[in-house]
């Protein structure tokens, strides 16, 4: 076993080499930089062989990257905040579209006010576009979480895209001790994409014509149903992972020192591994809690988190962005998945995190007591500093 | 019968859903005459993405994409990658995109294409405005014309889509009509053979856009040539070639006088098209070689 | 008339692609006429340029050459009679 100190945005280069991808189309933005400048030192060392577009845009490198999928071929790209939100339009083209595009996004706040720190907003925000949901929490999971994705994209009754993301800078710039696979084992694990679909002059076809009421209802069912059979699948594909890989990747809800808990705090990216550590500590000094990362956000993993609800008597979700909904955007869909499970436990919400604001064991070891109290409010922004008027505002900090 | 002077072969079906009297029809079935079944054809937001449905129907019996408005020319360097790396270099990939979809809202991804030297070829077909919207202003609606967001005639004048091109340094770059097919299915088979980002501007006249009846469509595009409204030219490998020679004296009140969008056109109006028209013309004329 | 590339019907989501993929014709268009275009071949030369400028591929050559119109797909645009040099195609107003 061979353990190289690479930070998390070498994982996702390293990952799209192993996964031999034919095209990447992507623009730079802060902090994906290095996965592009990356893959360009494998490409000119020949290492991996691949086209590179240049593209002018994040939305014509989406574009790029579906068109490619629709020709038949293996498509890798990566973003980040405004460059997601540029490509807003193509993620549902792309799914639509069934093209299993892999893209890595390394998760940043969303301007105005511009900022280059870690926040979910930006893929949160695109929950709704048919694209599946990683969020990863240490470098080992970046890597594995790639390989996996394109395995699981290009399942011919899931044929969706997806993204995998990780925290920006403290993953993204931050080297860890990563286990890399080696070729052979991902080509067994992932052998050419076959697109059944592609654009051919042997078999000509019209991809995407205008469809009516008549019609695109049923496509947004089918697509619909590989979204579910993606998570239906997802627990062999891990276990062939395992296999392989000798690595455990925990399913869509990774559960650590869950059993018997009286309180479960569910976080998704390096909260969640921060979380770890806090856990053995309370847990050293009696405090029965308990963590499950939440590393699938779509498809939603709703008969875990009900599963986990007949354990765990109160649960906590973290949410590292603020969607202006009724609560953050993890937090409502887990209370949407709990409201009709068998045995529903004391839930809170918990702002934290957002535009990059450290999220401290301090303040995760708050949030496990709020929870063990019960102490409201129902949703809690953690760590906020609270200024009564602007006037207030003390730069001294 | 006499000798077909085009080939006779079609890559087109019937039963697309174009108005009657189409000419950006007639420019895909040039286009896909001189180009043959080893094509693909990516077409964004147009009219063309509405004549070619809808689905499940194809008008087209080659491949076909339709690809995000903002996007030809990205989608066509997407599918370049891809058959490149697929190993089958002799199919040619094709953007067709409207005016609007060029040069206004496509404008960033054209010229981040042929920057990139993305090996195909991009059409522009021009109706002038954004027809299968309902016919509001684009870039490249001409000064004077009527449109539903320029009720009393635009007052600027049309995006020189050719010199935008062309500052890209391209190896390959024509304007073709309609009402000339011979030479349009000769530019594209030149075309066909040069290697690089290539581009076709097609003037193609819109019954319902511009206000004419639909029969009068392959003689409006004639007219638009030899009133030197549209010359034919090509510039290849940097070399300026003029395809037709307009007959002398032909004023551009013929032209405008046969559609109803240039209907409340004063006289000054015209003065000043005629004046644009042939500066243009004489510009055209001081870099390119005449036709041999 | 059957059509030869008919519009194919789907009827349920299983019947669907997963991917809006379609291979189908796209349906007769002969509604769409209010004037037909008729050939008048004591006038006709068979010079070909009614078929050179049909934007809807409408007209094709029988054996000999001469020019057929294809009546699922004319549109009667009328851009065949006014190319046509000897004036050999007459405009009808559709029963």
């Amino acid at each position: 076993m061979v353990l190289v100190p690479i930070s998390g945005n070498a994982a996702q280069a390293y990952a799209a080499r192993l996964a031999r991808v034919a095209v990447v189309a992507a623009y730079p933005i802060t902090p994906q930089t290095s996965i592009i400048e990356k893959i360009e030192e494998y490409l000119n060392d020949g290492t991996m062989k691949a086209q590179y577009l240049h593209v002018e845009s994040e939305h014509s490198a989406m574009a790029a990257c579906i068109a490619a999928s629709a020709a038949g071929v293996r498509t890798y790209t990566a973003s980040s905040s405004q460059g997601v939100a540029l490509m807003h339009e193509l993620l549902h083209w792309a799914s639509g579209a069934r093209a299993p595009v892999v893209m890595g996004v390394v998760n940043r706040a969303m301007a105005m006010p511009w900022s280059v720190w870690t926040d979910h907003a930006d893929t949160i925000s695109q929950r709704d576009t048919g694209w599946m949901q990683f969020y990863a929490a240490s470098n080992q999971e970046v890597l594995d979480t790639v390989i996996m994705a394109f395995r699981l994209a290009e399942e011919p009754e899931v044929l969706l895209p997806a993204m995998v993301m990780e925290d920006a800078f403290y993953l993204s710039h931050t080297v860890e001790a990563v286990e890399l696979p080696g070729q052979d084992a991902v080509d067994a694990f992932l052998p050419p994409f076959v697109n059944p679909w592609r654009l051919d002059v042997e078999r000509p076809g019209h991809l995407g014509g205008l469809m009516g009421p008549d019609l695109y209802m049923e496509h947004r069912y089918n697509t619909a149903r590989g979204m579910e059979r993606a998570l239906a699948l997802l627990p062999e594909l891990e276990e062939e992972f395992r296999r392989r890989f000798g690595r455990d990747l925990g399913g869509p809800l990774n559960l650590y020192r869950t059993e018997g808990a009286d309180a479960v705090l569910v976080a998704m990216g390096t909260i969640a591994s921060t979380a770890k550590d806090v856990v053995d500590r309370m847990r050293e000094e009696g405090h029965a809690v308990g963590l499950a990362q939440l590393r699938v956000f779509r498809p939603f993993p709703v008969e875990e988190l009900r599963e986990l609800a007949r354990d765990a008597a109160r649960i906590g979700v973290v949410d590292r962005s603020f969607t202006y909904g009724a609560a953050g955007a993890a937090f409502t869909e887990v209370c949407g998945a709990l409201y009709h499970a068998p045995v529903r436990p004391w839930v809170k919400g918990f702002i934290a995190g957002v535009g990059g604001r450290d999220v401290t064991p301090a303040a995760i070891e708050g949030m496990f007591r709020s929870l063990l109290e019960e102490r409201g409010p129902e949703v809690e922004w953690v760590d906020l500093r609270k200024y009564a008027h602007a006037t207030e505002v003390n730069v001294r900090g | 019968m006499a000798r077909l002077t085009i080939p006779r072969e079609e890559w087109m079906k019937p039963g697309h859903l174009a108005c009657p009297g189409c000419a950006a029809t007639l420019a895909m079935r040039y286009l896909l005459k001189g180009l043959g079944p080893r094509t693909i054809v990516a077409i964004p937001a147009c009219c063309w993405a509405v004549m070619s449905g809808p689905f499940p129907g194809s008008a087209l019996k080659v491949p076909m994409i339709d690809c995000a408005f903002e996007t030809t020319g990205a989608t066509v360097s997407g599918l370049r990658a891809a058959l490149d790396e697929q190993g089958t270099p002799d199919v040619t990939v094709v953007g067709f995109a409207g005016d609007g979809g060029t040069v206004d809202i496509g404008l960033q991804a054209l010229s981040g294409m042929l920057e990139r030297r993305t090996d195909a070829i991009y059409v522009m077909y021009d109706n002038e405005a954004y027809m299968n919207t309902g016919v509001q202003r684009s870039g490249a609606t001409p000064y004077g014309a009527w449109t539903t967001t320029t009720l009393g005639g635009k007052p600027e004048r049309k995006k020189d889509i050719m010199a935008i091109v062309l500052a890209h340094d391209v190896p390959y770059a024509a304007t073709v009509s309609v009402a000339f097919p011979e030479d349009f299915v000769r530019k594209v088979q030149r075309a066909r053979d040069v290697r690089g980002p290539r581009f076709f501007h097609v003037l193609t006249p819109c019954p319902p856009g511009w206000r004419y009846p639909s029969e009068r469509t392959v003689e409006l595009a004639r007219l638009a040539v030899d009133t030197k409204v549209f010359p034919l030219y090509e510039v290849d490998g940097g070399t300026w070639k003029i395809s037709r020679m307009p007959p002398k004296g032909r004023s551009v009140r013929e032209y405008l006088d046969a559609q109803g969008r240039f209907r409340h056109l004063t006289d000054e109006d015209v003065v000043r098209i005629q004046e644009d028209v042939d500066t243009r013309w004489e510009d055209l004329v001081a870099r390119a070689t005449p036709p041999s | 008339m059957t059509s030869r590339w008919p519009l194919r019907r789907y009827t349920a989501a299983s019947q669907l692609p997963p991917v809006p993929f379609g291979t189908s014709g796209t349906g007769a268009k002969a509604s769409w006429r209010t004037l037909t275009p008729v050939i008048l071949l004591e006038k006709c030369t068979r010079c070909n340029q009614c078929w050179k400028f049909c934007p809807d591929v409408a007209i094709d050559f029988d054996r000999e050459g001469w020019p057929v119109i294809q009546h699922e797909w004319c549109k009667g645009c009328g851009i065949c009679a006014a190319v046509c040099v000897p004036g050999a195609i007459a405009l009808e107003r559709e029963g």
